[in-house]
């Protein structure tokens, strides 16, 4: 993944990587690394991973909503996730993200950087200790334990709900 | 309409039934013999001959079924064709030499007409939305006992399927309502002089990218007076909006929300649900409705609808840096603004207004609208120059302003993420040729949240205000500026009407400045030498009027009707003022029309008499005058003298206060009165009962020496012409001071 290129809209060639490892008991992540913590999205759910890109803005927007882009003619919603973690936003025009598809919309996370495609024994998966963050446990859905990091696994359907809730209320 | 019962068809399948059934033998005759030879020839003739007989195109029998998923799909996907064709335009657009412009414009013109070709195959004729409407209105005319003969005209007019399918409902709700409410019994259409048959005609056609569809009955039209009286009653305007709107803006209330004036519900219609159900759904679909209705001729409803929705003519402009498409079709026209040219935005407190061919238009700065982070600092650069998009909304016009204005382009509606639904203010977004993301706007939602909430705040709290004081005494003020900037008032009552003139009708005689007003001359006041006539356009006026005579008195504006309580906290020594009261939290000089009345008529009046009177202690005093124009003009100016009135419209109204046992100082009573006149209350006032004590001063706009004789005969303490105030408060303390020393 380190070749990919950072100005360029590019497709990760997901399906390589999943062909080689196809056993059960393990489950594949796109990593994603946010203010120093590292995330896990189901290999599955990604559609693309793209480098930063020109975002126009939407007025009215909740505050997690960073803008729109124009991915291959499809308009894609930003979603700023370290606001959605309540932590502090980055320069939303050099994130990168990952888009994802939820009920036939497009979303792009703006994430700080992308990491590599894990494949994780389902063994050492935790449930989220209860004492984290509410807001992170709302849409995490569990932990895993890998060497000297901890993978946290968001749950996409719940991140995009909870905003809607919030733009709603 | 009514489920079909089993067993019945449905009028298509009739008339489908009806063509076979016709051509089947013709078709046969011809060629008896190798019918069961070529059986499919057999079937083309047949094919042909049901062409020929219906009228239709020969191709219509070689068309094929196609799912509408199909043809959805292909149209996505040459709106992106559009859209890659107008981002490499915009490309090569910088480079006049580029050896693509060829190709690229034979690829222009090919997905130009490829465009059209699948435009054309979502096309339906309108006359689809239509087939059940003759059996509807056939109900109807039963239902109803009416006579109604339904016409049709350009049912083959073609228009988008997703169109088509919105505007059914509202058209078949429209033409229950013509049949209904529209036309009149056949009774009723005999005595008016009509056929007895009503007619309802609907008609389509194309007009400059829209379709137009009319639907028109010649029945009793919309009867402006019962809207008006509607609309007080319900309290969907005040008296000021309704004098001031036009007779179709009025008839465009049949739109609004919950309103109806049938006196009957129907099981057809009558809820004052449905005409804003119509109109909702016809402008959901960027259409407009108007209404042109002739009392006792018959209405007309116009329909303005866009032929597609999934390619719209879009305006791009910019404000704060961002750029926002609006809709063509909501965009009336685009003037620009700034602050040396004829057309400057101009500030109402904090409301900017434009003054638009002698109309103010209200302004809406995008920026503050959308809440763009750098929005406040339209007021700070006044220098530059601004754009200013006029729009209509319904019957609403309003102007978004802008910074920049780009060119209109050709765009693809996409919906809006679902996580921004609930932002009004777009109606989708779309990606430009150079590839960017914008949303657009829907003017719709703009005027939705700048004006009518703000309107409907207010009018909520008006009622709360006037619940409130309800208990207490109010009197509807009229409040204006005139002059300076502090408020005016005079009581609505008094006022006969608000009418703007032309200035060019303005014409002076004899130093003073005249109107020609309703065949006669009409004098025009100015409140003080501040106050001017405009110099071009419309100048607004309140008449005043009192039998034969009026008097326009020159505001500047207008600026509400409010209920108040008519305390006049401060007497004024100003001539031509009453006081000052509190109205709507501000202090308010109330107007004394008198005064202005002796400037338009001198000869109304008596010499005036300069002699100041004293204020009295509460003198409780009866006013008894028939007309409510010199009661409502008396009684605020009495009441500054420090008397208590009590008022009363007629003699037996006063002998009623008598008998009830009420107790005055002084009663004052006009001469000229229908039913029991001046005189003939003074007699019986002075013949027995409680009043015998009580002087009592004639007012009377005639005074000639009979009359003054025959007055003290009946028992006048005294007699004062009728616009002779300070006369009257002089009289009134000499007359009060008399009975005293009696005592």
């Amino acid at each position: 993944m380190s070749d990919l290129d950072q100005n360029d809209v590019e497709d990760l060639s997901l399906d390589t990587v999943s062909d080689k490892l196809k056993e059960t008991d393990s489950e594949e992540y796109v990593t994603a690394v946010l203010d120093g913590q590292l995330f896990g999205i189901p290999v599955l759910a990604v559609q693309d991973v793209l480098g930063p890109q020109k975002l126009a803005n939407i007025p009215l927007a909740p505050p997690e909503v960073a803008g729109s882009l124009n991915l291959r003619g499809r308009i894609v919603t930003a979603i700023d996730l370290r606001k959605r973690l309540g932590m502090e936003s980055a320069d939303r025009e050099k994130s990168m993200s990952i888009v994802v598809d939820h009920h036939g919309e497009l979303y792009s996370l703006l994430i700080d950087e992308v990491g590599e495609v894990l494949r994780v024994p389902l063994e050492n998966y935790e449930r989220n200790p209860p004492t984290l963050d509410p807001r992170w446990r709302d849409i995490s859905q569990g932990i895993f334990r890998l060497d000297g990091r901890l993978l946290v696994i968001l749950q996409v359907q719940r991140l995009l709900d909870i905003i809607k809730v919030a733009a709603a209320a | 309409m009514r489920e079909l019962k089993e067993g019945e068809a449905t009028e298509d399948e009739l008339e489908r039934a009806f063509r076979e059934t016709e051509t089947e033998p013709v078709a046969a005759a011809p060629e008896p013999a190798a019918a069961p030879t070529a059986a499919v020839a057999a079937i083309k003739v047949d094919a042909e001959f049901t062409a020929e007989k219906s009228g239709e195109p020969s191709v219509a029998s070689q068309s094929i079924r196609v799912s509408v998923d199909v043809l959805e799909d292909l149209m996505t996907m040459v709106s992106e064709l559009v859209l890659t064709r107008n981002q490499l335009m915009q490309m090569v657009r910088g480079h006049s030499d580029s050896e693509f412009k060829v190709p690229l414009q034979r690829l222009s013109h090919v997905t130009t007409e490829l465009q059209e070709g699948v435009m054309k195959t979502r096309m339906q004729p309108i006359g689809n939305a239509w087939a059940k409407l003759p059996r509807i209105v056939r109900d109807l005319s039963l239902e109803l006992n009416k006579k109604i003969d339904l016409q049709m005209l350009g049912a083959d007019t073609e228009l988008d399927r997703q169109v088509l399918e919105l505007i059914k409902d509202p058209l078949t709700h429209m033409v229950r309502n013509s049949a209904d409410h529209g036309l009149e019994t056949p009774d009723e259409r005999i005595a008016a002089g009509k056929m007895e048959t009503g007619k309802v005609v609907l008609n389509a056609y194309h007009e400059g990218g829209h379709i137009i569809i009319q639907i028109k009955d010649d029945g009793r039209g919309i009867d402006v007076e019962k809207l008006r009286a509607k609309m007080l009653s319900s309290g969907a305007a005040t008296e000021a909006e309704v004098a001031e709107m036009s007779e179709q803006q009025i008839q465009m209330q049949i739109f609004a929300a919950g309103f109806s004036t049938a006196e009957q519900v129907t099981a057809v219609s009558g809820r004052g649900v449905g005409m804003d159900v119509v109109r909702t759904n016809i402008e959901k679909i960027g259409g407009t409705i108007e209404l042109d209705s002739e009392w006792g001729k018959g209405s007309k409803f116009t329909i303005k609808i866009p032929l597609t929705l999934a390619i719209v003519s879009a305006l791009i402009v910019e404000s704060c840096e961002d750029r926002f498409a609006i809709p063509q079709l909501s965009v009336v026209e685009l003037v620009r603004a700034s602050k040396d040219s004829e057309h400057r935005i101009e500030m109402i407190k904090d409301t900017p207004v434009l003054r638009l061919r002698n109309r103010l238009l209200p302004l809406v700065y995008l920026g503050d609208c959308l809440k763009l982070a750098n929005a406040s600092e339209h007021t700070l650069t006044e220098g530059a120059e601004v754009f200013v998009v006029v729009s209509q909304v319904g019957s609403y016009t309003f102007g978004i302003v802008v910074d920049r204005v780009f060119d209109t382009e050709e765009i693809v509606v996409k919906p809006v993420t679902p996580l921004l639904r609930d932002i009004t203010m777009f109606s989708g977004n779309t990606i430009l040729g150079d590839g960017s993301v914008i949303m657009i706007l829907d003017p719709n939602g703009i005027a939705a949240s700048t004006s009518e909430t703000k309107i409907g705040e207010r009018s909520d709290s008006d009622q709360e205000q006037s619940q409130t004081v309800a208990a207490a005494d109010t009197t509807t003020m009229l409040v204006f500026r005139a002059g300076s900037e502090e408020p005016k008032s005079v009581p609505l009552s008094l006022v006969a009407r608000l009418e703007e003139i032309a200035v060019e009708s303005v014409e002076y005689a004899n130093g003073q400045s005249l109107v020609q007003y309703r065949g006669k001359l009409m004098p025009l006041v100015k409140m003080d030498d501040e106050c001017t006539i405009r110099e071009s356009g419309r100048q607004p006026i309140l008449v005043f009027a009192d039998g034969d005579h009026s008097m326009g008195l020159v505001v500047d504006d207008i600026v509400d009707i409010v209920e108040a309580r008519l305390d006049i906290e401060l007497s004024s020594s100003r001539p031509g003022y009453l006081g000052s009261a509190v109205i709507e939290d501000k202090a308010t000089n109330i107007v004394d029309v008198g005064h202005y009345l002796n400037d338009a008529f001198s000869d109304w009046f008596g010499a005036a008499d300069a002699a100041a009177f004293g204020a009295e202690d509460a003198r409780r005093l009866l006013l008894v005058d028939d007309s409510p124009f010199f009661r409502n003009m008396l009684t605020p100016l009495l009441e500054v003298a420090g008397y208590q009135v009590t008022v009363a419209s007629n003699g037996d109204e006063a002998l009623a206060l008598r008998e009830e046992g009420v107790e005055f100082d002084c009663i004052v009573s006009d001469i000229e009165m229908p039913g029991m006149n001046g005189f003939e209350l003074a007699e019986q006032v002075k013949s027995d009962g409680r009043w015998q004590e009580t002087p009592i001063v004639a007012l009377s706009s005639h005074s000639n020496p009979r009359d003054l004789q025959r007055g003290r005969d009946v028992g006048f303490s005294d007699y004062v012409g009728k616009f002779d105030r300070d006369a009257l408060l002089t009289t009134l303390s000499q007359t009060l001071a008399e009975k005293v020393e009696v005592a």
